[in-house]
């Protein structure tokens, strides 16, 4: 609680919701401001630009993936999707429109908070100076030297598992879709070949996970994509 | 074949694809006592020997010692006994043998004729039964048995057979083998006594096997296998899908008539069509206004169609002025490109007065071929006109007209000059000739004899003095005669052409009756009145009611049991029955299928207070054609009614999905976040009252998940299919089971190169229902294993445990909604493992449980996949 009164919009339609979210992180010290309706929290955004964006999808008067988008024309703000188990098309849309993450209800406050954290840490790392040595959990990426270790040990990756890598170490902790990843490692017209990516996510974990059937860092979220556990 | 397949023909697909029928081989001879019925058991006990399950039907061993040593050790059915007239007859039991159902079944002597009594008249309509019954059938026929070859047979030996077997058997036949033996051996075998001859033939039978006759039957059969070996490369091209150069189309026609002659066109046109391989028409013209023919000259034209029918052509009646021109007519709109006719047998003089049909023929043609066969030696007999019931009321009123006339003449005295008077008697002749030919031609002479006596001088005598007077008789009788024959021949077409309307009209009134209709009984009672308005008989119409038996669904008549077993034969074989049919043609009633398998129109013949001919029975199909599309459309239409209830019980189902989905999922997220919250805030005793409220909310929104899940992929929502690794799926799904799986020994024996085509976020959740399905039914600390091998086309994911093992009963019964296991601690909803099969089968695959080996349970799943997909990667982005 080293930053002091950041300030959070929540845009949730069940007030008995927002309530709980309010409560929670105005114990953890986070000013929060709530909206029920988009153009309320259209409103809102612009008056006072909050540091995070809490946002769910279903709202009485239009979705939550408009707001979203006109919030990304000019605010870098991250934003985390509220919803439900079972809609992950919702949540990949709302991802590749600039979403930074996405909670899925029914959560916990500890989930709450570690996911806002997380995309906190993120908005401040990319205002700063992109350090060369990556190291996260036993992996120890040197993007200058192209080289990573894995509990002190050096593995040999292909450039291309490298650069998935290094992607999801520099977003350790948020979910990359799996549109994102291959747009970025493939380029932009393979963003449909998920196959290709999951052939090499899988030989990834064989080479960094000490069990990859039960990956501990390189996390499959079914549907959506691959996060990388921060620490 | 050639380098590229051709494009399979459909219909040759379809017979790639359908069910194995009952095959049916012919066991084929020139004569008697070539060894067919030997041949067929020494076949049959290979056969047996193969373990195929054989029965004999029917096998004549004559005694001989060899032949019965080949019976014994098959399996033989008992004959069925009927007596006939004092004489007890042993013939094929049918019913027997479709109850024993073996797999082949041997019956002797195909052209064999049963004893009146039994189904059929004919023992290859048994065999029939038997092979739609789905049995094999082994069979032996001579060469003089087949209906096409009767005519040359006859010419061969002298002998006209009347056992015969229709052509159509022998195209039915799978296989026909040729059981050849050279004459010269035959002779020795009939000297040696080797050969069945019974006692009171054996003279006949000794001039038939000549030498020359068994050449030539030998001949003959090899002719006859040679075509069938033909066909069948034929028909073997085409199923390997061989482009054969097919010439133009020949289609054949033959005109058939009353005359017996027209048997043996009909037999001369199958030949030559057959050698064609073209399609071909028996045609019989109903000439218009012509005088009706006499019930056996009706009967005969009957038999001819049924022969050509028989014989696999199609028959026709049509209607015309003269017999050329619709014969040429007719043809002309079939594209027929030769017609087949007989060669006259009458005098020239009846062609020049009444017109040839050959030359009419020949000369309209056109490029039609015509072909003229000669008769057979038996001169027609004249085709006798039915006389028709005498109508003396118009020899009464021809009389009295005659009378008036001479009294007009002889009152008026000198006044009338004798022209007036033959006047007169023309008016009175005409007056009469509207009574009929008889009448018209009375009226003529009695006007001869009255005017010659009473006006002619010498007058009162028949003396006839001027040679004038005669020209006058002539022309007084010629206009009788002509009135006459003209006002009967109008008579003849008023009738028909009455007839004819009658059933048109009959056949329209049903179509509008069965048009309304709004269920198959409204179409019952339909087909019931008009067919008993039309034709005056009786009639009842059955239809299945549920357990497959027939039941009346209009008509009063009540069937009797025997009358009950033809209308059942007509259903379930989808053709007619009964009177007038080849099956069981003694029955007193007519059965004929609605089409559709909806019923059987039933109509008792016998009580029909109308004669029923041909037309009445064409009559009768037509309303059960029109029937059965009636009822084909009420059914269509009451599917369709199902079909909008459903998506409307589709559409209630999915309102009230996400109805529920929102409004309990919502506040149980809120319940779950506020007591997190509050728990994270408290400390003590309360903390834990939280932490259950905080769980047990979780396991509710568990179980409202599968609740969703099930509806889901039960309501056939389509499936996402992605190539995902199963090693990713079975990690994704142990992450989320980490805390229930706590403390376990978890084995997992997944290639990494082992992939599904899934839906990965729904097969996740069939892994993690597995799983905590596992870990809710073992003690704890008991190991689980997960195992994916290929299998077939798809992959084999195991999951397995060592707990107490499946519930007793059933394996699948764990899969039923809601099912419970017997410890009702840990049951929950009962919905986990009704998901995972939910999700499999939406995938195509399916799910199974097993009983482990060495305690425990194994729940198997088989979904679509295998290696990753080939095909190069795509470029790295620069």
């Amino acid at each position: 609680m080293t930053e002091p009164a950041d300030t959070v919009l929540v845009v949730e339609d069940e007030a008995p919701m927002r309530r709980f979210v309010r409560s929670a992180l105005a114990t953890h010290g986070f000013r929060v401001v709530e909206a029920g309706t988009l153009a309320e929290a259209e409103g809102l955004a612009t008056e006072s630009p909050p540091e995070l964006v809490l946002l769910d999808l279903g709202l009485p008067d239009g979705d939550g993936l408009d707001l979203l988008t006109r919030l990304r024309e000019w605010s870098q703000a991250p934003v985390i999707v509220l919803s439900a188990r079972g809609r992950e098309e919702d949540k990949v849309k709302a991802l590749d429109a600039g979403a930074d993450d996405y909670l899925t209800k029914p959560f916990g406050t500890s989930e709450l908070l570690a996911r806002i954290r997380v995309a906190l840490r993120h908005a401040r790392a990319q205002k700063a100076p992109d350090d060369p040595i990556i190291a996260i959990g036993p992996i120890r990426i040197d993007q200058a030297r192209h080289e990573v270790g894995v509990d002190g040990a050096q593995v040999h990756l292909t450039p291309i598992e490298f650069k998935l890598l290094v992607l999801l170490a520099r977003h350790a902790g948020k979910v990359l879709t799996h549109r994102q990843l291959l747009h970025e490692v493939w380029g932009p017209r393979s963003t449909h070949q998920t196959h290709y990516l999951r052939v090499h996510m899988a030989a990834l974990r064989r080479k960094v996970e000490a069990d990859p059937a039960r990956p501990k860092w390189l996390i499959t979220e079914a549907g959506v994509g691959y996060r990388l556990r921060d620490s | 074949m050639s380098d590229e397949p051709e494009r399979p023909d459909p219909d040759a697909l379809l017979r790639a694809q359908a069910p194995a029928r009952a095959r049916l081989k012919i066991f084929f001879g020139a004569s008697p006592g070539v060894g067919k019925t030997y041949a067929m058991l020494e076949s049959a006990r290979r056969q047996k020997a193969e373990g195929s399950d054989v029965v004999v039907g029917v096998v004549e061993t004559h005694g001989r010692a060899e032949t019965q040593a080949l019976v014994a050790g098959l399996d033989v059915l008992p004959r069925r006994r009927v007596a006939y007239r004092g004489i007890d007859l042993d013939e094929l039991d049918v019913d027997a043998a479709i109850a024993r159902k073996p797999e082949l079944i041997l019956v002797d002597e195909l052209a064999h004729s049963n004893a009146p009594g039994v189904r059929h008249p004919k023992r290859w309509q048994d065999v029939m039964d038997l092979l739609d019954a789905g049995i094999d059938v082994y069979t032996t026929l001579n060469v003089q048995h087949v209906e096409s070859l009767v005519d040359a047979v006859d010419q061969i030996t002298g002998v006209r057979v009347r056992e015969t077997v229709p052509d159509a058997v022998l195209e039915r036949a799978d296989e026909i083998e040729l059981i050849d033996l050279p004459p010269d051996e035959l002779l020795e075998r009939l000297a040696e006594g080797k050969v069945y001859v019974p006692d009171q033939a054996r003279r006949a039978i000794e001039n038939y096997f000549r030498r020359g006759n068994l050449m030539a039957l030998r001949e003959l059969a090899l002719r006859r296998t040679a075509e069938r070996v033909d066909a069948d490369v034929q028909a073997y091209r085409r199923e390997q899908r061989i482009r054969a150069l097919w010439p133009t189309r020949e289609r054949l026609l033959v005109c058939i008539g009353p005359s017996p002659a027209s048997e043996k066109l009909v037999r001369a046109a199958r030949r030559l069509a057959e050698g064609m391989h073209a399609p071909w028409y028996a045609v019989h013209v109903d000439v218009t206004g012509a005088p009706p023919l006499s019930a056996d000259d009706r009967d005969r034209v009957e038999a001819h169609i049924a022969l050509a029918e028989s014989l696999g052509g199609e028959a026709l009646r049509i209607t015309g002025a003269t017999v050329a021109a619709a014969v040429l007519a007719f043809a002309r709109e079939r594209n027929v490109t030769r017609i087949v006719a007989g060669k006259p047998t009458h005098s020239r003089w009846r062609d020049r007065i009444r017109g040839s049909l050959l030359d009419a023929l020949i000369r309209g043609s056109g490029d039609i071929e015509i072909h003229v066969i000669a008769p057979s030696e038996e001169p027609a007999p004249r085709a006798a006109a039915e006389p028709p019931p005498t109508q003396w009321g118009g020899y009464i009123r021809g009389t009295a007209a005659v009378t008036v006339a001479t009294t007009i003449g002889a009152l008026a005295g000198g006044r009338l000059d004798l022209p007036d008077d033959v006047m007169l008697y023309l008016f009175a002749i005409m007056l009469a000739a509207l009574g009929g030919r008889g009448p018209g031609l009375a009226a003529a002479a009695l006007s001869v004899a009255a005017y010659d006596f009473f006006f002619i001088p010498p007058r009162y005598t028949l003396v006839v003095s001027d040679i004038r007077h005669l020209m006058t008789f002539a022309v007084m009788f010629t206009v009788g005669t002509a009135l006459g024959s003209l006002v009967a021949r109008l008579r003849h077409a008023e009738a028909a052409s009455l007839q004819r309307e009658r059933r048109t009209a009959a056949l329209l009134a049903f179509t509008a009756d069965s048009a309304a209709a709004r269920d198959v009984a409204d179409v019952a009672a339909a087909v019931v009145a008009h067919v008993e308005d039309a034709l005056a008989a009786p009639t009842v119409v059955l239809a299945p009611v549920a357990d497959g038996t027939l039941s009346a669904l209009a008509g009063l008549q009540p069937l009797a049991e025997n009358e009950m077993a033809v209308a059942r034969w007509a259903h379930e074989h989808g053709r007619p029955a009964g009177r007038g049919t080849d099956t069981l043609p003694a029955a007193r009633l007519l059965a004929v299928p609605l089409g559709a398998d909806a019923g059987v129109a039933c109509v008792q013949i016998e009580r029909a207070r109308r004669r029923i001919d041909l037309e009445g029975r064409r009559l009768i199909e037509a309303i059960a054609r029109q029937a059965g599309v009636a009822i084909a459309r009420l059914r269509l239409a009451g599917e369709a009614r199902e079909a909008a209830l459903r998506v409307q019980a589709e559409e209630l189902r999915s309102s009230l999905l996400s109805t529920v989905s929102h409004d309990l999922r919502t506040p149980l997220a809120i319940i779950t976040g506020t007591a997190s919250e509050l728990r994270d805030r408290t400390v003590g005793a309360d903390r834990e009252s939280l932490d259950t409220i905080v769980d047990e909310t979780r396991r509710l929104t568990k179980i409202l998940e599968n609740l969703l899940a099930i509806t889901r992929v039960e309501s056939g929502a389509d499936v996402k299919r992605e190539w995902v690794p199963v090693e990713e799926i079975v990690g994704a799904a142990l992450a989320r089971t980490e805390s229930v799986l706590a403390g376990r020994d978890v084995a997992i024996h997944v290639d990494a190169e082992l992939g599904v085509e899934v839906d990965p976020v729904l097969t996740e959740q069939l892994l993690l229902n597995l799983l905590e399905n596992a870990a809710k039914h073992t003690p704890a600390a008991t190991p689980i294993e997960i195992r994916a091998l290929r299998d077939g086309v798809g992959v084999a994911i195991e999951v397995s445990d060592r707990g107490p093992g499946l519930p007793p009963g059933p394996p699948e019964q764990v899969f039923a909604k809601f099912f419970r296991g017997p410890d009702t601690r840990t049951a929950g909803a009962g919905l986990g493992l009704a998901v995972c099969r939910g999700i499999a089968v939406a995938h195509g695959g399916r799910i199974e449980a097993l009983r482990r080996d060495g305690g425990g349970a194994t729940f198997r799943v088989w979904l679509p996949g295998g290696d990753a997909p080939r095909g190069e990667a795509p470029p790295e982005a620069a």
